[in-house]
């Protein structure tokens, strides 16, 4: 593998390369100047890379190359479900019938992918508990933020809408929660969890009243903990005239075992990017459908998808809608891998992925204890927090261990989030690794644990295997490049 | 379940072993925590259909994606924010490397260097095209950005009301009017000349109360609109000038950064992406350099590594929400980095010549149905000012006009009676794939001539 290239695409370009070809026209040439005034015309061109199609491929190897993705190794990174992709999921969703269809043809030429969008919906309305779904946010904290609007428009249509400016969230919800309360327009009030970890019932009873529009719940939450008082909290929100939101990224602990719907929540975001197998693609795209119980349909995202007979048809007449989150109809095309995964699971199947999802948490969490500080003793879910506090009296950081798993060919789990936690390390193995990865990992660490014991160097300068030595994050803040410099770059 | 998944290693065995160290003994125990009544019982479970073997799975998503029409076997005509392109086969080489695709976002740099540079390269190149100082590595698509762009300027402006033209692209309206309902600012519309925003009109609207004045460019319509005249209007009243832009036509078109945008939005769907039913695509948002730490979403810099050796990271990540929770610019997390990527491949595919090559082809196709469609006595109710799209008014309803070209293996283009409140008015879209053949049987069909 060559790891030692160091080249930017512009670096590599020369004048008079080509790439492409387009095909020969006859049609007559258009000229700009005659139809533009001349400051309407690009004076300078851009300045694009200009290869051969070979060189294109080698930059683009190179570089990835010098990248880790789950088909490297172990990805155990907390909260973001790093479980296999299947590779025939690239393939259907490459289907010219899927990926060649324009979004605005008419709806008779497209009906199987009405149909699709569709049968998803049904597909997680049964795994959600709610009754209705909708397919447009392209992900988890557009989820969030669509449901929230869905709390402002609720509480509006029953002239509370000036009162309810307040969205309850636990200390040890994800950032996008707080944030995406704050984009919706709400005031954020940030609730304590108790000594095992969870929700502290009497702070939210301390907290919630006539002003509170709703409480933000990840279940099981960030700590990989079951909320186990979820009954007792769904009644206190719900009697206080609130909504309940649940943050479905940690759903894959619960396929086929319980329900947002059972657990009385009111509205529900999947990231079918975690829990239904689509690939992360280095940050995106995603796809973080909504779902709803039967009060707050109304207000869903426009257009909804409705069968009429045999024939499938985008609805626009929706008065109460909070509007259009996203152009069309949401990531279709991860739609498209995510319901090729649920047919490829099926219901039994789903609740094996969540059983072994959940087994493999609990079996590296029972191998890594005598090594790590462990904040919360009790059985968790699919994923649990270890904290480095004891290497950190060492002088070896939680950093430092995540950077020297790299060096062992894994990637670091999520480290210091949650932030009640200190040093944290959050662990999430999924349910497609093999046991043997599992114990190579915790073999891992636990040499590590030791190396900061008797030979803290190995860890601090960690690591060594990369295409880069450890990077200065704070001198990429404080004087940004964020655009290649022609003339000052030092290559 | 009886038979092991292809997707699950997890055998009785190993199921055995680790249920012996963890200390207990059967799985169940382990879900013991959820309550009971809430807890999935055999009669009170999920129920789906059954699961498909992998040659089922392919027959039933193959006998879905097979009913609808394609680019395949019909020649598309409708663009309206959705285009169909050529796109090189590399880039689809390129993004299916796994390395890229099923990475998460890079939060140890070390090991996500690839990706880290290829985002780097790709806001170098909307720079370059925007003629702005600083992009980010993306965000969900055009409209979102639009959005994300009013929230900016609102924001820093501290005022209240949103501008946009009639000439905005009807979903970009409705999505900045959902971010305008959450963040609670007004939004109001300028009207039209002809095709384009009528600067009169925007003149008597814009105060000082006004944030932000959005124009498309080219428009919705296909009009390209005069940049430079909105940007005087907008420094009588200090509003910044946003700009959503069809990153193609760039590159014959001068930038908006150079005619005085302050934020620069759109989608990279034109270039190299799937039409995918309209998604995944990729927004792109770039600014000028005052604005570079309200930005939302992820942007990648430059640094070195400990020997000093150049290096990538994300950076500025005190805007993100995963640092300021509530205090965050944005509530963005996943963005469209694979499209994002994709966009790059194609922009080092198609290159610098190339693009401005392509970009002329749309011009030279579009003009050719234009002036036929003109010469041969339909009304065209756009100017001549456009790239590659533009509006005919047509002898009948478009809806007949569709079916009639349907039989033709042409898929029409859209229909904007409703919004330009006249009957029959057509918005067709000519890329460089169309033949002449095709646009030929279009213009056949549209003029009355159509077998």
């Amino acid at each position: 593998m060559n790891t030692t290239y160091n080249d930017l695409v512009f670096e590599i370009s020369k004048k008079g390369r080509q790439a492409f070809s387009l095909p020969e026209s006859s049609i007559e040439t258009t000229d700009l100047s005659d139809v533009v005034p001349a400051h309407l015309q690009r004076e300078t061109p851009a300045e694009l890379p200009e290869l051969s199609e070979l060189l294109v491929m080698r930059h683009y190897t190179a570089l990835s190359n010098k990248n880790f993705g789950i088909e490297t190794g172990f990805y155990p990174l907390g909260s973001c479900t790093m479980k296999y992709n299947p590779k025939i999921n690239e393939d259907i969703a490459r289907y010219s019938g899927f990926a060649n269809i324009h979004p605005l043809q008419p709806e008779m030429t497209a009906q199987g992918a009405l149909e699709l969008m569709y049968r998803l919906e049904e597909n997680l309305k049964e795994v959600t508990g709610m009754d209705a779904i909708s397919l447009q946010p392209a992900a988890g904290a557009q989820g969030e933020w669509s449901g929230l609007l869905i709390f402002k428009a609720y509480h509006e249509a029953n002239g509370e809408g000036d009162q309810r400016r307040k969205i309850l969230v636990p200390d040890s919800a994800h950032g996008t929660n707080p944030a995406s309360a704050v984009v919706a327009g709400f005031d954020v009030v940030e609730i304590k969890s108790n000594q095992e970890g969870r929700v502290s019932v009497e702070a939210l009873k301390a907290a919630i009243g006539p002003d509170t529009a709703g409480l933000m719940l990840t279940n099981p939450n960030t700590l990989g903990l079951f909320e186990v008082d979820i009954v007792e909290i769904a009644e206190i929100v719900h009697a206080a005239g609130g909504l309940l939101y649940y943050d479905g990224a940690n759903a894959n602990a619960i396929l086929g075992k319980s329900t947002p719907g059972e657990m009385g929540f009111d509205v529900v975001h999947l990231n079918l990017h975690k829990t239904f197998s689509t690939p992360h693609g280095g940050g995106g795209p995603g796809s973080g459908p909504i779902g709803v119980v039967d009060y707050l349909t109304d207000f869903m995202p426009s257009p909804r998808i409705e069968k009429d007979g045999e024939i499938f048809k985008l609805t626009y007449d929706h008065p109460k809608s909070i509007g259009r989150v996203k152009g069309y109809y949401g990531n279709f095309g991860v739609n498209v891998r995510a319901y090729a995964y649920i047919r490829s699971m099926g219901a039994a199947g789903l609740q094996q992925v969540s059983e072994d999802a959940v087994l493999h948490a609990n079996y590296l969490k029972a191998r890594l204890e005598p090594y790590f500080d462990t904040p919360y003793k009790s059985i968790c879910k699919h994923e649990f927090v270890l904290s480095g506090n004891s290497q950190k009296k060492l002088g070896v950081r939680t950093a430092d261990i995540a950077k020297r798993l790299l060096d062992y060919g894994f990637h670091s789990p999520t480290v210091y989030f949650p932030l009640i936690v200190e040093e944290c390390l959050m662990i999430e193995p999924t349910e497609t690794e093999a046991k043997e990865t599992l114990d190579a990992f915790a073999d891992a660490l636990i040499e590590i644990a030791k190396d900061a014991e008797e030979n803290p160097d190995q860890v601090t300068g960690a690591p060594f295997t990369k295409s880069v030595r450890r990077l200065d994050e704070v001198k990429a803040a404080r004087k940004p490049i964020v655009i290649y410099q022609r003339e000052t770059d030092e290559g | 379940m009886d038979k092991q998944h292809r997707y699950l290693p997890t055998t009785k065995q190993d199921r055995e072993e680790m249920l012996a160290t963890i200390g207990i003994s059967s799985v169940k125990e382990l879900f013991s925590d959820i309550p009971e009544s809430t807890r999935a019982t055999k009669e009170k479970t999920i129920e789906l259909e059954d699961a498909l073997s992998e040659q089922a799975l392919i027959r039933h998503m193959r006998t879905l994606a097979e009913v609808n029409i394609t680019t395949d076997t019909h020649a598309y005509f409708i663009g309206a924010g959705t285009y169909d392109h050529y796109i090189p086969s590399v880039v689809n080489h390129v993004l299916l490397r796994s390395e890229f695709m099923t990475a998460y976002t890079p939060y140890q740099p070390e090991a996500s260097q690839g990706e880290l540079q290829a985002l780097f390269e790709f806001q170098t190149m909307m720079c370059e095209l925007t003629g702005m100082d600083v992009a980010n590595s993306s965000l969900y698509d055009g409209f979102t950005s639009l959005g994300e762009a009013c929230n900016l300027a609102t924001s820093v402006m501290k005022r209240n009301e949103v501008l946009y033209s009639k000439a905005l692209h009807p979903q970009a309206k409705e999505v900045v009017h959902t971010y305008a309902y959450g963040m609670e600012y007004d939004v109001k519309e300028v009207g039209l000349e002809d095709t384009q925003t009528d600067l009169k009109a925007l003149k008597e609207t814009i105060s000082n109360d006004t944030a932000a004045v959005i124009i498309q460019y080219p428009n919705f319509y296909g009009t390209i609109e005069d940049l430079q005249a909105v940007k005087e209007l907008c420094e009588t009243t200090k509003t910044l000038l946003i700009v959503m832009a069809n990153p193609l036509a760039l590159a014959v078109l001068e930038s908006p950064g150079k005619l005085g945008a302050d934020i620069v939005v759109g989608d990279t769907q034109p270039l190299g992406l799937s039409m995918s039913f309209g998604g995944p695509h990729c927004g792109y948002f770039a600014v000028k350099k005052k604005y570079m730490r309200k930005v939302p979403s992820r942007i990648v810099g430059q640094t070195t590594d400990q020997d000093g050796k150049r290096g990538f990271v994300m950076t500025l990540q005190t805007r993100e929400q995963h640092i300021r929770r509530e205090k965050a610019t944005s509530n963005m997390s996943s963005n469209q980095a694979l499209t994002a990527l994709a966009s790059a491949v194609f922009l080092s595919t198609v290159g610098k010549v190339g693009l401005q090559e392509m970009a002329q082809l749309n011009i030279n196709h579009a003009h050719y149905v234009k002036n036929q469609l003109k010469d041969k006595g339909l009304e065209v109710l756009s100017s001549d000012a456009f790239f590659n799209e533009f509006v005919v008014k047509c002898s009948e309803p478009i809806e007949d006009v569709s079916k009639k070209l349907l039989q033709q293996s042409i898929v029409s283009g859209y229909d904007v009676s409703h919004y330009l409140g006249t009957d029959n008015a057509l918005l067709l879209c000519v890329t460089e794939k169309r033949t002449k053949q095709e646009m030929d049987t279009l213009i056949d069909v549209l003029i009355g001539e159509g077998k």
